[in-house]
């Protein structure tokens, strides 16, 4: 018998706090594996933020630091310019990244901090149940947009990784989805790009995940991911925005 | 190739990702079980179709499954 | 080592380097912007780290991770920007991280004026952050004492695990004095609990100030009153000065009770028996020390630039014993000793009709 895929050890045995199908999980798994396997894991640095991954820290087994709502990649800047040889990484929601911390994430990138973002992105804030996110996506109800995103009173939705790619410093940026194995396996790749990107110091690297919650959304699990193919691709092309090592 | 499944069955949450990604068709959420955290866990109906492509695995949330291939 | 004429936010700046501040955040703020520019031109010669951050919100909470991954971290600001501060200021206590913030204080509410006053007493010691949570804050009276606190401060925030707040006024920040300065080396800590990516040889670390489960979290609590119950024991520090004899003790703090001390000077040449007590820790608050040093005094009279902020303090220290009064400036006026005088006086008139 040969293993063809068991738990990785880049995650702890505590059982996930997310809904049943929410794909946060395969997100952290994926994370994980990538730590592992590249060799990364034992002199990591999560940086947890707020939201429905609040207690990453919990799953990630490696060293970690709770940051305050959105100031995650500051909290994340503070630690890798102590320790520049560690991988350090955040994993952030839409809330926490493109919300309240639209100014440290852009700074960050401004900087070309040399960590790695993981941006979860589900248009919509899960861990309070529900609410409109700056990636909510126009006419989509939640709780604070009952009647739907009114474009004209609550702006379209921001697409952070294009706005990213745009700031000088970003290295390297990639927008992908889990919601089939062919994505998964993508979406591993990128996010193992980004971490090379970081170890052979190259820079900012960002991988935005489209991300289901159908608890927020009122769907099946299986229903959340004909949304995100059939309604946040259309708008959220996946995709490479930044790639300042093609350019070599 | 042949593929053999471990269900980690307290971790499940029976939601279903697994049965939909599997393109044999052999998973299914166990109606006639509740597992210690409350719901119907996955299980393989049919073991010997498995071909081990770990779509199971891959789209799982909780990390549920371990996939093994069968060595001839 | 001999004294240099140095500027105060300079000889903040020089004092942090010397005590092996490893790394500076801040951004800048009127009337203190000449210590990150300090900062900038010198502490990459000492290896150590400069970020001017993008605000003074992402400055303590990049204080907040790299004190969080084992550097001796510190950031500086003016009231406005202290403000800003708050919440990464109680992440810091929770999460019981060491780190120093100086704030060289100016008028406000709001974003006041940039001359200097004394109206963030309750800022500093009641914070403006969530929770039940101190800030050992040190209040120096002149750039020696802001000198000497810098070093102070950052042993007393290792010590303890917990921010402590250098609070300046704006008139120490900008002044220049004769400053000796400190040149030993301040012994790095032990920082076991740190998470600076080592989980492969030792248990990893979580650094943290989420506790869902409420026993957990009153637990928590306990542990940190615990904590600040051991600062107060040990750590209080005041200045006190001809109070054996004083019909009227002055309590005033930072640069303001050196204007006090001239004020006493004329006030003793006239035979009035004039005292002065000065805290120099604001939290731990000197009650005892202020408590047994009025016992025979007729009245106090806090003196502060502010509407008054630590004279209640003041009050809870001495109850009914004595009575309390206050004189104030603010907004960036400042008083003269001839105020000060006038006051005592009025107020001794007062007392004898």
């Amino acid at each position: 018998m040969t293993v063809l895929f068991k738990k990785t050890r880049g995650l702890t045995d505590a059982p996930f706090t997310y809904c049943p199908g929410c794909t946060h999980g395969i997100i952290h798994r994926l994370v994980a594996e990538c730590l592992d396997e590249l060799g990364l894991l034992d002199e990591a640095i999560a940086i947890a933020s707020v939201g429905c991954s609040v207690m990453s820290y919990e799953f990630f087994n490696c060293d970690a630091i709770q940051a305050a709502h959105g100031r995650a990649p500051a909290v994340a800047t503070g630690v890798k310019r102590t320790h520049p040889n560690k991988t350090v990484f955040t994993y952030q929601g839409d809330g926490d990244l493109a919300s309240i911390g639209t100014g440290e994430i852009v700074q960050a990138a401004h900087r070309g901090e040399n960590i790695t973002v993981i941006f979860v992105n589900n248009a919509i804030y899960g861990m309070t149940g529900g609410q409109m996110a700056p990636t909510t996506l126009p006419n989509q109800i939640t709780t604070t947009s009952p009647y739907g995103r009114n474009v004209a009173t609550q702006g379209e939705p921001i697409r952070m990784s294009e706005l990213l790619a745009t700031v000088p410093g970003s290295a390297y940026i990639e927008r992908v989805t889990v919601i089939d194995p062919a994505s998964v396996r993508k979406a591993k790749k990128a996010i193992k790009h980004a971490f090379e990107v970081q170890r052979d110091h190259q820079g900012f690297s960002m991988i935005e995940v489209l991300s289901t919650c159908n608890i927020g959304w009122g769907l099946s699990p299986i229903e959340a991911l004909g949304f995100i193919k059939n309604r946040m691709i259309p708008y959220y092309p996946l995709g490479v925005f930044k790639d300042k090592g093609a350019l070599k | 190739m042949k593929g053999r499944l471990t269900f980690d069955t307290d971790r499940c949450k029976g939601c279903g990702l697994c049965v939909n990604a599997c393109p044999v068709h052999i998973l299914e959420l166990d109606t006639g079980t509740i597992n210690a955290i409350g719901y119907n866990p996955s299980h393989i109906v049919d073991p010997d179709k498995c071909i081990a492509c770990t779509s199971c695995a891959l789209m799982c949330p909780d990390v549920v499954i371990t996939v093994e291939r069968i060595d001839e | 080592m001999s004294k240099q004429l140095m500027k105060g936010n300079e000889a903040i700046a020089q004092a942090a380097i010397n005590a092996g501040c490893e790394a500076f955040f801040g951004y800048p703020i009127t009337p203190q912007n000449e210590i990150g520019e300090y900062m900038a031109k010198y502490l990459a010669k000492y290896n150590g780290v400069f970020i001017q951050a993008e605000s003074e919100l992402a400055a303590i909470n990049m204080v907040y991770g790299a004190a969080a991954a084992g550097a001796r971290a510190m950031t500086s600001s003016s009231s406005p920007g202290i403000a800003l501060k708050q919440e990464g200021i109680s992440y810091m206590a929770g999460a019981e991280l060491p780190g120093l913030i100086v704030s060289v204080s100016r008028g406000g509410p709001g974003l006041g004026g940039i001359l200097p006053a004394q109206s963030d007493y309750n800022q500093a010691t009641r914070g403006g952050g969530n929770g039940d949570y101190h800030v050992i804050v040190l209040a120096p009276n002149g750039v020696q004492e802001a000198a000497d606190m810098m070093r102070q401060g950052f042993e007393l925030a290792e010590r303890y695990r917990n921010p402590v707040m250098v609070l300046a006024d704006g008139i120490i920040g900008q002044m220049m004095e004769p400053v000796e300065m400190n040149v030993r080396p301040l012994a790095k800590t032990d920082k076991p609990w740190a998470s600076d990516g080592n989980s492969g040889i030792r248990p990893r670390n979580v650094v943290n100030s989420l506790f869902l489960n409420p026993q957990d979290l009153e637990n928590h609590n306990i542990h940190l009153k615990a904590k600040y119950d051991a600062i107060e024991q040990n750590e209080v520090m005041a200045e006190v000065s001809q109070c054996e004899d004083a019909e009227v003790v002055l309590i005033a703090y930072g640069t303001p009770s050196r204007i006090v001390k001239s004020a006493i000077g004329q006030l003793r040449a006239e035979g009035v028996r004039v005292g002065l007590i000065r805290p120099k820790t604001l939290w731990p608050f000197p009650h005892e020390i202020i408590k047994a040093n009025t016992q025979k005094c007729k009245f106090i009279l806090t003196c502060e630039l502010s509407m008054g902020q630590m004279v209640y303090d003041v009050r809870l220290a001495v109850g009914n014993q004595v009575p309390v009064y206050f004189y104030g400036r603010t907004g960036g006026m400042i008083f003269e000793p001839s105020e000060i005088v006038g006051a005592v006086k009025k107020q001794l008139a007062g007392e004898t009709q």
